[in-house]
């Protein structure tokens, strides 16, 4: 059994950021499990620029924003293991994973920050009827085979859901030499980053099929075709708006779902808003000592919010682990009050659950999604009956998540609050 | 061209056909296998309930009352000899109202008739006792407590590879077009790459097929007609829902739709029954999955819409007869049947295969081998492991703790063990149904990569020759830069020619 004051479940983004902060804080004792051959995470396959605008003021790839923080844990000499698999993760801390260098080795880990991050929703959970023929794979899937592997998945390829990685997968087959027909959205609205649909779709003359979805699919050996169908407001395919697209390739991007099989193992209570688990303001899970941040928490749109979240989480992870043999109880003494945040009108998967008033240092960013497309509509937090904050936006779309600092005075003055609502005024 | 010789040629290498090839492979005979897919398991095996039925829903006294109760009692040892998973997890049959109670009765019945052991029916309170998730509208259920599961397409790769170790031979993507009797006594089967394959007996366990091959030899005709059933496979996350299998009370068509466990932990709904004109339509339909749903609520309320992590259908061969056909055709001697084996075809397999092997063996005048494999070795799961198991294994073959489907923790040495056994994986889906990776919750998004990487290299080929289940299934399209220099770039090609891509690229 290995001691460690804190472990990191997870080398991408959202693990490395943690790890970074955790020893900055101080922390002498981290230790970075990444179940992959190589750190990064799903980074390195993002071979697009667009990341860093926030936390570097700079534009990068995903590779080159990956290498920054893989150069500060090397810097740092934080020990990093590549190539293993978490296997369990129990109430009390215990890790078990296996390796081949190492075999099966177990940890006792005074804080832990989950940070596996999501995977792709499939077609298996959308039950898309037809032929089940090679070609249809999961945006992210695809961009592996194109951009890490050089494979390349198909020259006719039709879209469906408009998440960001299909997204940006319908410029980078353009780029390789296929034809994207089209990208089919079940909803009025795009899923993706309004930024993603123009430089990825409209630049290339690659339509959006708002409100259509993909009801059969043809092929019995490799995909043939896909059939598309518009959809009522019940998101029912119309029957005779049917129309069939030759194609090659299906690519999916309907979704990512945050991986929380391990979380779960532990103890660890989900929300059914975020699939992530359930955290207060320090990012803390229900299971004390046991952190959590970026995509396992909740799914971001950008990795800038995922690092920034990451070393909150890495810091309170490193406070834990340093006080660890300090009586619980004192410090939950000081604690105080719990004020419960909750999704109100319009808003959906509110990220943190709850806040202790108490014990702040910082401001508490509050992220969420829009339930759906409002225009010219506010943001308006609450503290129980008090208004808190209220800002305007000229469009709020549930592709974009939405970000709210709420002031650390602010919480103080209502330390005695039990509720504090986010909601969307149209 | 005549290619191969053999005594007993086997037509078709789903669960069936190679039950029976490992059962004649026990005697001094030379076993030839033909399969028109690129794997075994490749038909009706892969897509069914995955059940091993007690045996009270057929009719007494026919072919498939007698080898399905024979099967069920033979299933546990052949699971246990073979090193594949076999469940004895009871099987119920739900009633929702009185009618369904009488129905019940009846079924109780047959099955005493048909020697099914302890069956009993139960109350309402019982059933609710056993199984605390059922809908709470059942009224009573019939337990059979020798109903069970079981995985049929690792049922049938064991099959093959102990048939194989016992010197039966396989042959993929050959097609049978022809069988007919020559002129030197021996059967002649001609496939449709132009092979001729001769043998004295031919065993006629090609599913769906089953009646075009009876009817070229035999007077007395069959007809096999495809029943489809869709399914949807639950994610393990709903593991222990349901602890039976549980049925409901059988229409006509068929037994109703099923919720059950299966041995992978996952839980199984379905199947719808539709006779279906095309004998290899295995689509899945908006309709048919409805469908499912909507029959599964009398058992399961809410069979969790977010918990589904694929659907599927596959085709029963579903007999003119109504029953069975098994045991030599009456007027082609030395042609063995083994046909129509729909539903409880699985679970009879290995009772048909025991019976037909003795008739074989008689008619052949055969000699049980001097050199028979008792037993062939196969890798454990890793998932199955305990932690000293897991120190062991990867100790001896460090491959053991690289995990390369994260959903259900297969490692990279079961990987290669399934490619390098004797009837091997070939294809992403061949090192799906003998791994189970890529069959979790991601549907191989992380795993197919790695998995295709493995494949290059075990057998020596690029990633545009994998395919996912053989034939023109490619994975992949063959990349630009790949292609012989000689081409040259089309004007096609010059849209995404270097130049533009930079310029595309801001």
């Amino acid at each position: 059994m290995t001691e460690v004051d804190v472990l990191v479940i997870g080398g991408g983004p959202a693990g490395l950021a943690a790890a970074v902060a955790a020893r900055e804080a101080g922390c002498g004792n981290v230790l970075v499990l990444e179940r992959d051959d190589r750190l990064g995470g799903i980074l390195q396959q993002c071979i697009h620029t667009g990341f860093g605008l926030h936390v570097f003021k700079e534009e990068l790839t995903g590779p080159e924003y990956a290498q920054r923080f893989i150069d500060r844990v090397r810097a740092l000499r934080i020990p990093v293991q590549c190539g293993t698999m978490v296997m369990d993760i129990t109430r009390d801390r215990i890790v078990t994973a296996v390796s081949p260098a190492h075999g099966l080795q177990r940890f006792r880990a005074k804080a832990i920050v989950l940070a596996m991050g999501c995977r792709e929703r499939t077609r298996g959970a959308l039950m898309i009827p037809g032929w089940r023929p090679a070609g249809v794979y999961t945006a992210g899937t695809a961009q592996r085979f194109v951009n890490m592997e050089g494979w390349m998945p198909g020259r006719r390829v039709v879209i469906l859901g408009s998440g960001d990685i299909g997204l940006i997968m319908a410029r980078r087959m353009t780029f390789e030499g296929a034809q994207v027909l089209a990208c089919v959205e079940l909803m009025p609205y795009s899923s993706g980053l309004t930024r993603n649909v123009v430089q990825c779709l409209d630049d290339f003359n690659i339509p959006l099929m708002l409100s259509h979805t993909v009801t059969e699919i043809h092929g019995r050996e490799r995909v043939e075709g896909v059939t598309v169908a518009q959809v009522d407001a019940r998101r029912k395919p119309i029957p005779g708006t049917e129309k069939r697209f030759a194609c090659d390739t299906l690519l999916l991007s309907v979704g990512l779902i945050p991986e929380n099989e391990l979380s779960k193992a532990a103890g660890v209570e989900l929300a059914q808003a975020t699939s992530g688990p359930v955290v207060d303001e320090s990012l803390q899970t229900g299971v004390p000592g046991i952190f959590a941040c970026g995509n396992v928490l909740h799914v971001h749109d950008l990795v800038d919010f995922v690092t920034i979240e990451a070393e909150s989480a890495g810091r309170r992870a490193a406070e834990y682990a340093r006080t660890f043999n300090v009586q619980r109880s004192t410090l939950n003494a000081e604690v105080g009050a719990v004020l419960r945040v909750f999704d109100g009108a319009g808003v959906r998967g509110l990220v943190p659950q709850s806040i202790c008033a108490g014990r702040l240092k910082d401001d508490v960013p509050l992220m969420f999604r829009p339930a759906a497309v409002f225009r010219d509509a506010a943001v308006v937090v609450r503290i129980d009956d008090a208004e808190i904050s209220r800002r305007k936006h000229r469009i709020l779309t549930p592709g974009e998540m939405v970000r709210v600092l709420v002031s650390k005075d602010d919480l103080r003055r209502h330390a005695q609050g039990r509720e504090l609502t986010v909601e969307v005024e149209a | 061209m005549t290619q191969d010789f053999s005594d007993v040629l086997v037509i078709g290498a789903g669960v069936v056909g190679c039950a029976v090839a490992r059962e004649v492979s026990r005697d001094a005979l030379r076993v030839c296998v033909l399969e028109q897919a690129g794997d075994v398991a490749e038909g009706s095996t892969k897509a069914n309930s995955a059940i091993v039925h007690a045996g009270y829903d057929a009719a007494p006294g026919s072919a498939k009352a007698r080898f399905n109760v024979r099967g069920n009692a033979l299933f546990e040892a052949w699971c246990r000899e073979l090193d594949v998973p076999f469940v004895r997890n009871t099987s119920l049959v739900a009633a929702f109202g009185d009618r369904d109670l009488a129905a019940l009765e009846a079924l109780r019945l047959r099955g005493e008739r048909n020697g099914v052991p302890g069956l009993r029916v139960l109350t309402r309170d019982e059933v609710r006792a056993l199984e605390p998730n059922i809908n709470r509208a059942v009224v009573g259920a019939l337990l059979a407590p020798s109903g069970g599961i079981c995985c049929p397409y690792g049922l049938t790769f064991r099959l093959a590879e102990h048939a194989a170790a016992n010197g039966a031979t396989f042959f993929f993507e050959r097609r049978v077009v022809d069988v007919a009797r020559a002129a030197d006594g021996l059967w002649h089967v001609t496939t449709a790459d132009g092979g001729v394959f001769r043998a004295r007996a031919v065993v006629n366990a090609a599913g769906l097929y089953a009646d075009e091959l009876n009817n070229r030899v035999s007077a007395q005709k069959l007809s096999i007609t495809p029943r489809r059933g869709e399914y949807l496979m639950i994610d393990k996350q709903y593991a222990g829902t349901f602890r039976a299998t549980i049925f409901q009370v059988p229409t006509p068509l068929g037994k109703g739709v099923l919720v059950s466990p299966t041995v992978d932990g996952t839980l199984i709904v379905g199947p719808t029954a539709e006779d279906i004109g095309d004998k290899s339509d295995t689509r899945t339909t908006a309709d048919g999955l409805r469908k499912v749903i909507e029959s599964a609520a009398r058992v399961w309320e809410q069979v969790p819409a977010g918990g589904v992590i694929a659907t599927f259908s596959g085709l029963r061969a579903h007999g003119d007869r109504d029953d069975f056909v098994v045991g030599e055709a009456p007027d082609a001697p030395f042609f063995f049947n083994a046909a129509a084996m729909e539903s409880p075809g699985l679970t009879a397999a290995p009772a048909v295969a025991v019976w037909l092997a003795e008739q074989i063996g008689r008619a052949l005048d055969a000699q049980r081998a001097t050199h028979y494999v008792q037993h062939t070795a196969t890798w454990k799961p890793f998932r199955e492991m305990t932690d000293a198991q897991r120190i062991a294994a990867i100790a001896d073959d460090p491959s053991y703790g690289r995990i390369v489907c994260r959903c259900e923790n297969v490692t990279e040495a079961e990987i290669r063990a399934a490619i390098r056994c004797r009837i091997g994986a070939r294809t992403l889906d061949g090192v799906k149904r003998r791994t189970r990776a890529g069959m979790g919750r991601c549907q191989g998004g992380f795993c197919t990569p790695r998995i295709i990487a493995i494949l290059c290299e075990e057998l020596g080929l690029t990633p545009e020759q994998i395919t996912k289940f053989g034939g023109g299934s490619s994975l992949l399209v063959t990349t630009p830069g790949a292609r012989p220099a000689t081409l040259g770039l089309s004007p096609e090609r010059c849209e995404s020619c270097v130049e533009r891509r930079e310029v595309c690229h801001d």
